[in-house]
């Protein structure tokens, strides 16, 4: 079943087309990876789908709505969490508190209750609490807690931000390279996640310059180049086009 | 954070004792008229400590509560409650249409927005003479009662300030705690990532800001109904700069930051007045000392201090 779908997703900044019409298609159950050299448009096409950035011109569809025009906060209210490549911490909220506000769309009490602290608001919070705890657990994270999520060194805060878009509980969870700037005994432990993940039924689409990460774990590989879709299908056969070795390795490389 | 209760609990207990041990009335209004500050300080800790957005117009909130709810009583003879209640509305009504289109905009086209209507409604309050007076002043403004009981000493409206104060904190103490906090605090540092977690970014700035005026507006309303008598210059531009100074002086992260800096700033110039001409400078050095060497403001040296005793922050 076809969970995320875009077509002819077009997105300009000036004069500049940076998504020339693109198609993708996104499997539930599946790890897809969206890979392509540097400027390739694979950050803007994530910000385009998670509502980040307004498109120009196309359609965007998940979970059978037609969703490309929403905001972002009522895409991640309907179940689509990502993480960021330049890393969106709460920087002087604890790493609790960060998890915490993951699991906002689970919440509901308002303005007026939270100041009455009506007992709705109060177990919402210790819901929320509980929930994000549990999350850290899971990313070894516990330790941390009660640690302003800015003074984290990187790849710690990389994690507190995966917390994050978890306590959403997102049917579709979108990582932005979620490899970045980590050491290569981090980057297996990360692969052995995100294939968990999988295994738990979520669907994770992926933005990543790590091909033996890439190839390792998806079950489909779409390859961006110039705004422009030019191949997709699964690692084994990404591995063998040459556009795409074309396109990573330039033009002589690729013949000899 | 139960601390924050236990902090509370003190402040009510300090605010309903300095009344009654206090030497004469004087200083007894001073208290009242540092409660009134502490108030709409408050309202500006919330929007700006939480949610990081900045007002340039408070005063002008602050006046729009002081002159509604004082031009009903004085002119219609309407009692003072609703008066009061028509006061607090019209205020958040103008600050929803103000808040409404600047808010969803990024950066701080906030604070431009507000500067403007700070000092458009500074001259409205000059120049609609037959409501407000003009430049000569509202007078006649009802004093506060129940039945037959007036609250025209210092001592007895100080505790109705005082209360007001009081339940605010707790309201705005309750509000930092729930989600909302928590949805303010985040938008904050991020608004992207607030965003795609679900938080309707817009929304939550309106409402803190609107939160924010109506605490303002209440400040104004009390110091109208007390004094009686309201002129334009004490809703002008200086006094939503001094607000501004207020939560930073006393430590922009922490509500407590409003107690202090409301405080402080209320008492200055009563420690300072016998320094006569040097008065001035001597405000303004202070200050300025205080926001180049102490960036946490006065909570910040206080949580320092409860660190080196206790250990733990």
């Amino acid at each position: 079943m076809v969970i995320l779908e875009a077509r002819e997703v077009v997105k300009s900044f000036g004069g500049v087309k940076a998504l020339k019409g693109i198609d993708v298609t996104v499997q539930e159950g599946t790890i897809t990876a969206l890979i392509g050299p540097n400027g390739s448009g694979k950050t803007t096409l994530f910000n385009v789908l998670t509502g980040v950035l307004p498109m120009d011109g196309g359609k965007v569809s998940f979970l059978g709505r037609d969703i490309g025009h929403w905001p972002a906060h009522k895409r991640g209210a309907l179940g689509m969490a990502r993480t960021f490549q330049n890393l969106q911490i709460f920087q002087e909220m604890t790493v609790l508190e960060n998890v915490m506000v993951g699991g906002f769309r689970h919440t509901s009490s308002g303005f007026l209750s939270g100041g009455l602290a009506l007992s709705k608001a109060r177990r919402e919070m210790d819901l929320l609490r509980k929930e994000a705890l549990g999350f850290l657990e899971e990313l070894d994270l516990v330790q941390y807690k009660d640690t302003l999520a800015g003074e984290l060194p990187f790849g710690l805060q990389r994690k507190v931000e995966i917390a994050r878009a978890l306590a959403l509980k997102p049917q579709l969870l979108l990582l932005d390279e979620p490899a970045a700037g980590l050491t290569t005994k981090e980057t297996i432990s990360l692969a052995r996640f995100i294939q968990g993940l999988r295994e738990r039924s979520m669907t994770v689409f992926l933005v990543e310059h790590d091909m033996d990460l890439v190839m390792g774990i998806s079950d489909w590989v779409i390859v961006l180049n110039f705004g422009r879709k030019i191949y997709e299908g699964t690692p084994l056969a990404v591995k063998r086009e040459r556009s795409v070795i074309k396109a990573y390795l330039g033009e002589k490389r690729a013949q000899g | 954070m139960k601390r924050d209760y236990l902090l509370l609990f003190v402040m009510a207990l300090i605010a309903f004792v300095l009344p009654l041990v206090l030497p004469g009335d004087y200083y007894v209004e001073v208290f009242l008229f540092a409660g009134i500050n502490v108030l709409v300080a408050l309202g500006l800790s919330l929007l700006m400590g939480y949610a990081g957005q900045i007002s340039l117009g408070h005063a002008g909130f602050y006046g729009l509560g002081a002159y509604i709810s004082g031009a009903l009583t004085a002119h219609l003879g309407w009692p003072v409650l609703p008066a009061a209640l028509i006061a607090i509305m019209t205020t958040a009504l103008v600050a929803a249409l103000v808040g409404w289109p600047t808010l969803r905009l990024k950066g701080h086209y906030l604070a431009m927005a507000t500067l403007g209507l700070g000092i458009i409604l500074y001259i409205i309050f000059i120049q609609a003479r037959g409501v407000t007076g003009g430049a000569s002043g509202l007078s006649g403004i009802h004093p506060v009662h129940l039945g037959r009981w007036y609250l025209d000493t210092p001592r007895r409206y100080c505790y109705l300030v005082w209360t007001v104060v009081v339940l605010a904190f707790l309201f705005s103490i309750n509000l930092v705690r729930s989600r909302t906090g928590l949805a303010l605090r985040a938008l904050h540092y991020s608004e992207v990532a607030a965003s795609t977690l679900g938080i309707d970014v817009a929304r939550y700035k309106l409402k803190v800001f609107v939160f924010s005026c109506i605490l303002a507006a209440m400040g104004g309303i009390l110091y109208a109904h007390y004094i009686t008598f309201i002129s334009p210059e004490t809703f002008g531009f200086m006094y939503s700069v001094d607000l501004v100074v207020m939560i930073v002086l006393g430590g922009m992260h922490s509500l407590w930051g409003a107690l202090l800096g409301g405080v402080f700033f209320s008492l200055l110039p009563e420690v300072l007045h016998r320094l006569e001409d040097l008065e001035v400078v001597v405000h303004g050095l202070i200050l300025l000392l205080v926001l180049i060497f102490l960036p946490g403001g006065l909570v910040g040296i206080i949580e320092k201090v409860a660190e080196k005793i206790h250990g733990n922050p």
